[in-house]
C-alpha cells in the first residue's frame, strides 16, 4: 500500500472534430478542472502534460505548452508520452510527485487534435520504426488489428457480429446522455449492421473514430485536500503502468509479429490481464469490489476482451456477460457509463485522463442520468501501443 | 525498404529471422543487435529461415485505402486486400502478412494451413517492391 492521492478537480473539453489546436482544448479542460477544484492556476505546484505527436514540437513538450498558455508561474513541469497510455502515465507521474512530497497539488492535462480518418505514423522514411513498417510493408492500420482480434474471438469463443453490435448499442445510449461526448445519438443494432465494413468482421460503427478533445485533473495530497475542506475526496489508489512480460504472444499494435515462445514459456496471464492485475494488487481490491469500469473500447469486440482481462468473467465469457446485461447501466458491473470511445472517439493523450474524469463524477454521485447508484470503487483500463499498460483505480 | 527479411524463390522462398545462440529465442522481424529475452545473458544472433507453412491465427481485410507510407495509386479505385496472422508451430510465433491477391476473407478460416510465397507490394517506374505473402495451401494461382 503506497498511499492515496485526492482528485480535487476534473474537467474536459467536449470531444468532436472542432478544427482547432490541441492547446485550446487542453487549456479549456485545465481551467474546468481548476474551477472544479476551486483552485487558482497560481496555486498549482506542478503541471504534467500528456504529449501529442500531432501537435509537433509544442505537443512533444505538452506540459510546458499548457503552462505557457495558462501563464508561466514557475511550476514544476513534466511532459510524458506513452501513446494511448500517455494520460495514465501523466496521472502516475503526478501521483508519484505528490506521494514523494515533491508537490502538494498537481495539474494533469492531455489534449489532441486528431487527423481525419486513420492514424498514421510520423513522416519520412523510417524503416527502424515498427509503426512506420507496419504501414509501409503491410498497410496494417489500427482497425485491421481490431479486426484480427474480433475474428479470433468469433473463431475461439463463438462471439457474433450481433454481440459486437450490442456493445455499441449499450455505449451509444450512455454517450447520448454525456454532454462531453462527440456522438450523442443512440445507435441500434440494425444501424451497426448496415454500416460499411472497415476491417472484416468489424464495421464502421464497431470502431471508434479519431477525435479532438481534452481532459484534465487536479490531484493533491490528502493533507492538502483536507486543508481545503475536502474531507472525503475521490481518491486514486492505484495506477498500473506495467509492460508486457517476454514473450508477449498476442499480436500487439504496432508489431508485425509476436514474440516467439520457442525458448521461454509465456506467462499464464496475457498483457492486458496483467495491467488490471497490477492495479488490483496495488489497490488491494478485486473485480468483485468494483462499482463500475471504464475500458478502452477501440472496437466493440475489444470491450468484450476487457471484461475477461479485468476478471469480470472467465475467459471466453465476455459476450455472455454482455448478453446477461451485467455490464449495462443497471447491471452488476456497468462498463463505459461515459459512453466510451464509441461515443467519444480517440483523442490519444486525453482519453486515459477522461476515463478518470468519468470515475470522479460517478464516485462523487455527480453523473446525472448516467449515475451508477452507490458507486464506491471504479477502474479504468487502457493499453498504449509499444507495450504501455494503463489502469487506474479510484475509490470514494 | 528493409533488407534480409526474406530470401529465395519459388519453393525455396522463406522468411528470415534470427536466433539467439544463448537462449534459442527466435526473432522476426530479425533482431540483430540484442536478444530481447530478459532471462538471457545475451548471445550471438544468427540468421535462420522460418517455417514455410503455418496455421491461420486470425485474418481481416482493409476495405478503405490505408494512409501513407503505404503506397497505392490514388487514381485507381481501392481494391481491398486481406491480412493474415499466421502461427508458425516450430517457432511458436505469429507473423502478420498480406494474402496473395485474390484471396478474400471468405476463403479463410482460423486454423487453416497457409504457406509463405513471394509477392509484389507495388511497382514504380524504377523498382518492383517485393514482399512476402500468405497463400492457402492447395491454392496454386
Amino acid at each position: 500500500m503506497t498511499g492515496e492521492v485526492a482528485v480535487l478537480g476534473a474537467g474536459m473539453h467536449p470531444w468532436g472534430k472542432w478544427g482547432r489546436g490541441f492547446v485550446e482544448y487542453g487549456v479549456a479542460a485545465a481551467r474546468a478542472a481548476l474551477a472544479d477544484a476551486g483552485l487558482e492556476w497560481r496555486e498549482i505546484g506542478s503541471i504534467v502534460g500528456a504529449d501529442t505527436v500531432r501537435g509537433g514540437y509544442p505537443g512533444y513538450v505538452a506540459g510546458a505548452t499548457f503552462a505557457r498558455a495558462l501563464g508561466w508561474q514557475g511550476a514544476r513541469v513534466t511532459s510524458v508520452y506513452a501513446a494511448c497510455a500517455s494520460g495514465a502515465q501523466a496521472v502516475a507521474t503526478a501521483r508519484a510527485q505528490i506521494l514523494a512530497g515533491l508537490a502538494d497539488v498537481v495539474l494533469v492535462v492531455g489534449a489532441d487534435a486528431a487527423p481525419k480518418g486513420f492514424f498514421r505514423p510520423a513522416g519520412g522514411d523510417r524503416p527502424d520504426d515498427p509503426d512506420w513498417l507496419r504501414f509501409r510493408a503491410l498497410g496494417a492500420t489500427n482497425p485491421t488489428y481490431f479486426g484480427l482480434y474480433a475474428r479470433r474471438r468469433m473463431a475461439v469463443h463463438g462471439d457474433t457480429a450481433e454481440d459486437f453490435a450490442q456493445v455499441k448499442v449499450k455505449n451509444s445510449a450512455m454517450g447520448a446522455l454525456n454532454p462531453y461526448a462527440r456522438y450523442r445519438k443512440r445507435v441500434t443494432a440494425e444501424e451497426v449492421a448496415a454500416s460499411a465494413v472497415v476491417a472484416d468482421p468489424l464495421r464502421l460503427l464497431d470502431i471508434c473514430a479519431t477525435s479532438d478533445g481534452g481532459a484534465a485533473l487536479v490531484l493533491s495530497s490528502m493533507e492538502f485536500a483536507r486543508g481545503r475542506g475536502v474531507a472525503e475526496p475521490v481518491r486514486i489508489r492505484a495506477v498500473s503502468t506495467v509492460t508486457p512480460t517476454y514473450p508477449n504472444t498476442v499480436l500487439d499494435l504496432p508489431d508485425i509479429a509476436t514474440d516467439s515462445a520457442a525458448a521461454v514459456e509465456p506467462a499464464a496471464e496475457t498483457f492486458r490481464a496483467s495491467i488490471a492485475h497490477a492495479a488490483y494488487e496495488e489497490a488491494g481490491v478485486g473485480p468483485d469490489d468494483l462499482s463500475l469500469a471504464e475500458v478502452y473500447d477501440l472496437s466493440t469486440a475489444l470491450e468484450l476482451q476487457w471484461y475477461e482481462d479485468l476478471g469480470l468473467c472467465g475467459e471466453g465469457e465476455g459476450a455472455k456477460l454482455l448478453r446477461e446485461g451485467a455490464t449495462a447501466p443497471d447491471g452488476r458491473i456497468p462498463v463505459n457509463m461515459s459512453g466510451g470511445l464509441a461515443s467519444f472517439g480517440e483523442a490519444v493523450p486525453a482519453q486515459a485522463i477522461a476515463q478518470v474524469c468519468e470515475l470522479t463524477r460517478q464516485l462523487r454521485g455527480e453523473a446525472g442520468e448516467r449515475q451508477v447508484e452507490h458507486a464506491r470503487v471504479g477502474i479504468t483500463a487502457n493499453q498504449g501501443l509499444f507495450g504501455h499498460g494503463s489502469a487506474v483505480i479510484a475509490v470514494r | 525498404m528493409v533488407a534480409g527479411w526474406f530470401a529465395g524463390e519459388g519453393d525455396d522462398f522463406t522468411l528470415l529471422g534470427t536466433r539467439c545462440s544463448g537462449c534459442a529465442s527466435v526473432f522476426f522481424p530479425r533482431e540483430d543487435s540484442h536478444c530481447r529475452n530478459p532471462g538471457c545473458g545475451g548471445g550471438d544472433l544468427a540468421e535462420i529461415p522460418l517455417s514455410r507453412r503455418g496455421r491461420v491465427w486470425s485474418y481481416t481485410d482493409s476495405r478503405y485505402r490505408p494512409p501513407s507510407p503505404y503506397v497505392s495509386d490514388p487514381e485507381l479505385p481501392w481494391e481491398p486486400y486481406t491480412l493474415i496472422a499466421v502461427e508458425l508451430a516450430a517457432e511458436r510465433i505469429v507473423v502478420l502478412g498480406q494474402a496473395i491477391p485474390g484471396v478474400t476473407v471468405a476463403d479463410l478460416t482460423v486454423g487453416a494451413e497457409v504457406e509463405v510465397v513471394p509477392g509484389v507490394l507495388h511497382e514504380d517506374g524504377e523498382t518492383v517492391w517485393t514482399t512476402w505473402q500468405w497463400r492457402p495451401t492447395g491454392v496454386t494461382a
